[in-house]
């Protein structure tokens, strides 16, 4: 944003109007993220609160600067925030995947399907969030469980002679994250599926092209900026999602997210969790860049 | 016109959306290396007849043929067809030469071959040096040759253009149609056109056929559609036409009398006449064979008196409305050919019409 067009005929409301939000996210983001940065150079203490403070007066009046780099030692020499760090790249990742993969032929049917079926399809899609999140994660605790309804069916029906252990399973995990994420998915895909001239393919089929060839050289190359941002907006989330795999997962489920609450909440140790929130922090804004560079890349066309 | 035999033949072809009939009962010839020009009005199926010929739609009944095989089932990508989409459906993510090397890939030729034909289209239709832009960084008329390229690369036997022109501003499209023409000559590429602008398809057409609710109904040369329209609607929808109700009261063999009650006289026309005597029929005389003139004192035949309502002066002629005592409104056109100042032409003057027995037509109501 720049100054010129900050001082733009609109005047003070619109610098008012600009500036708003970014006041609002210098207030509530930024200065929170520097208090976490500023702890995380703090050294463990018994005290409350409890980290050694970063500016300690000193005898003499002045004011002493304590910079402890204890805990991104730590961080690096223990492998398991390593593990845990890739650990949430990896699910991240694939619940991106599996994502795209479930999302593209839906966002794809909606588009496709009559006029009078969209509206209804989509909000099929969005139904869920009608519902508390942590409600509906309990949901499939009760579905999944040794006694829950998956296994009573399969026990019933005589499929299966025991229950399944499906809860608090890496299947349990995947299966709650792309629940929960599937429609931030399918609702940028159906958004630039939308915008697409049906004509194009009909051009592609003219000049002698398939239609599954179509799809692939024209359909999804044009659909790139809704992957784009789809993927995003499930990657980053899920890198730091705690919830499901702390609900669905199993003890052995490593993920950043999951570490960052114990060490905060289970052993108090407020340094090493920020420096594991500055750490994973880094990753969501590198992933951000990422994106906005390949959103650039691929140049919509206006 | 008369090169070759049919290449397209059309015969009982049927289309219906939902109870809607967007062609009804086609049977049409378009010969090899000929321009044929569809043109009706918006929704009267000519985008639709396209369609079926592309094979973008299946017909409910009849059939298609194109160079003699019938095209029943045969999928768009295996026709020897090409359409050029009105909206021109350039692909946005691929540069030009990518666009009109598109449907060259799809017959897996050899990338040498590409090129070369590629590059040899883009020459042709001068967009050698935009071969790397994208068709957003393109203008109107630039698009429309990219689009044109893209189709002609498939060296199809036969071209059909949507509304090739209507995108483009008057100038321009005056320019492009003789473009068109010249280069439909020098591929030697059967076009078929649909277009709404009868203006458009006089000047591209070998033939026209006029369509209306789905029906051709009538096919002939640009000058027979014309002079000769079949019907009221084709009179009205080609040029403007000065319609009047009329009874024939006496027939010859090459004359025939009309008892013109909107005009309030009976009048001589000089064509054979299928209409018996009694029979009403409808008389249509175009607006510049109307000759403007002062009020006559001894009665001519052919003359009739009216108040000239309004004037407007274009250019190139004036454009004259004449009020009958009926109430009857007639068009008069006068070309501009002399710069003369047209003394009579003021609002209110009492003037007299006349015209050449030669020039009415009668048309079916």
């Amino acid at each position: 944003m720049s100054r010129a067009r900050l001082s733009a005929p609109g005047g003070r409301g619109a610098c008012a109007a600009v500036g708003l939000p970014y006041a609002w996210l210098g207030l509530f983001f930024f200065l929170p993220c520097l208090f976490v940065l500023k702890i995380s150079f703090a050294e463990q203490l018994l005290a409350q609160p409890p980290y050694s403070p970063l500016f300690a007066p000193t005898a003499n009046g002045g004011v002493a600067l304590a910079l402890h780099l204890d805990s991104w030692r730590y961080l690096i020499e223990d492998g398991l925030y390593l593990r845990a760090y890739l650990g949430s790249i990896e699910m991240a990742f694939v619940t991106t995947a599996i994502c795209l993969l479930l999302g593209y032929p839906m966002a794809y049917a909606i588009v496709r399907a009559p006029r009078a079926w969209r509206t209804p399809l989509l909000l099929a899609v969005v139904l869920p969030f009608w519902t508390s999140f942590l409600l509906r994660v309990y949901a499939w605790i009760g579905l999944l469980n040794q006694h829950g309804l998956i296994n009573d069916t399969l026990l019933a029906l005589g499929i299966i002679d025991a229950p399944l252990r499906l809860l608090h399973t890496p299947f349990a995990v995947y299966l709650g994250l792309v629940y929960a994420y599937l429609p931030f998915m399918v609702l940028p895909l159906y958004v630039t599926l939308e915008k697409q001239d049906p004509a194009l393919i009909e051009a592609a089929t003219d000049l002698g092209c398939r239609p599954l060839r179509a799809f692939f050289a024209i359909t999804v190359p044009l659909s790139l900026p809704g992957i784009v941002a789809g993927s995003a907006l499930v990657f980053i989330p899920v890198i730091g999602e705690f919830v499901i795999p702390d609900l669905l997962g199993g003890p052995n489920t490593l993920m950043i997210g999951k570490v960052l609450w114990d060490e905060f909440f289970g052993n108090r140790a407020w340094p090493v969790a920020s420096a594991i929130a500055i750490a994973m922090l880094t990753l969501v804004v590198l992933t951000l860049f990422l994106r906005r560079w390949l959103a650039r890349r691929i140049a919509p066309t206006p | 016109m008369t090169a070759g035999a049919a290449l397209v033949r059309l015969t009982h072809v049927s289309k219906a959306y939902r109870g809607h009939i967007a062609v009804d009962d086609v049977s049409l010839e378009v010969a090899k290396g000929e321009i044929f020009c569809l043109l009706g009005a918006s929704g009267c199926g000519k985008t639709t007849l396209l369609r079926l010929i592309a094979g973008f739609e299946d017909a409910d009944a009849g059939s298609i043929l194109i160079a003699g095989t019938d095209m029943t089932g045969v999928p768009p990508y295996r026709r020897p067809v090409n359409l050029m989409f009105q909206s021109y459906a350039l692909f946005p993510h691929m540069t030009v030469a990518a666009n009109v090397a598109f449907g060259l890939q799809q017959e897996r030729l050899p990338r040498s071959e590409i090129t070369l034909r590629v590059g040899a289209m883009l020459e042709l239709v001068h967009l050698s040096e935009f071969a790397r832009r994208k068709p957003h960084q393109l203008s109107g008329g630039q698009r429309q040759r990219v689009a044109l390229a893209r189709a002609l690369v498939k060296r199809p036997t036969l071209l059909l253009l949507d509304e090739p022109l209507a995108a483009l501003d008057r100038k321009l499209r005056q320019a492009t149609q003789f473009e068109l023409v010249k280069l439909q000559r020098e591929l030697g590429v059967t076009f078929v056109i649909v277009t709404h602008d009868q203006e458009e398809a006089m000047t591209l057409a070998n033939r026209i056929g006029v369509m209306q609710a789905g029906r051709i109904v009538q096919v002939g040369s640009p000058q027979t559609i014309y002079e000769q329209p079949v019907n009221r609607f084709v009179a009205d929808f080609v040029g403007t036409a000065n319609l009047f109700a009329g009874r024939i009261v006496d027939t010859d063999s090459d004359r025939a009398l009309l008892d013109c009650a909107d005009l309030g006289i009976t009048i001589e026309l000089r064509q054979t006449c299928k209409l018996a005597r009694g029979e009403t029929a409808t008389l249509m005389l175009r607006p510049e064979q109307i000759t403007l003139a002062a009020p006559a004192s001894a009665a001519a035949p052919n003359t009739v008196s009216g108040i000239l309502a309004a004037t407007a002066y274009v250019g190139d002629a004036w454009i004259h409305e004449v009020a009958l005592a009926s109430g009857c409104l007639v068009k008069v056109t006068m070309p501009n050919a002399q710069r003369r100042d047209p003394g009579i032409a003021i609002p209110g003057s009492a003037v007299a019409l006349s015209w050449d027995p030669g020039s009415g037509v009668l048309v079916d109501a």
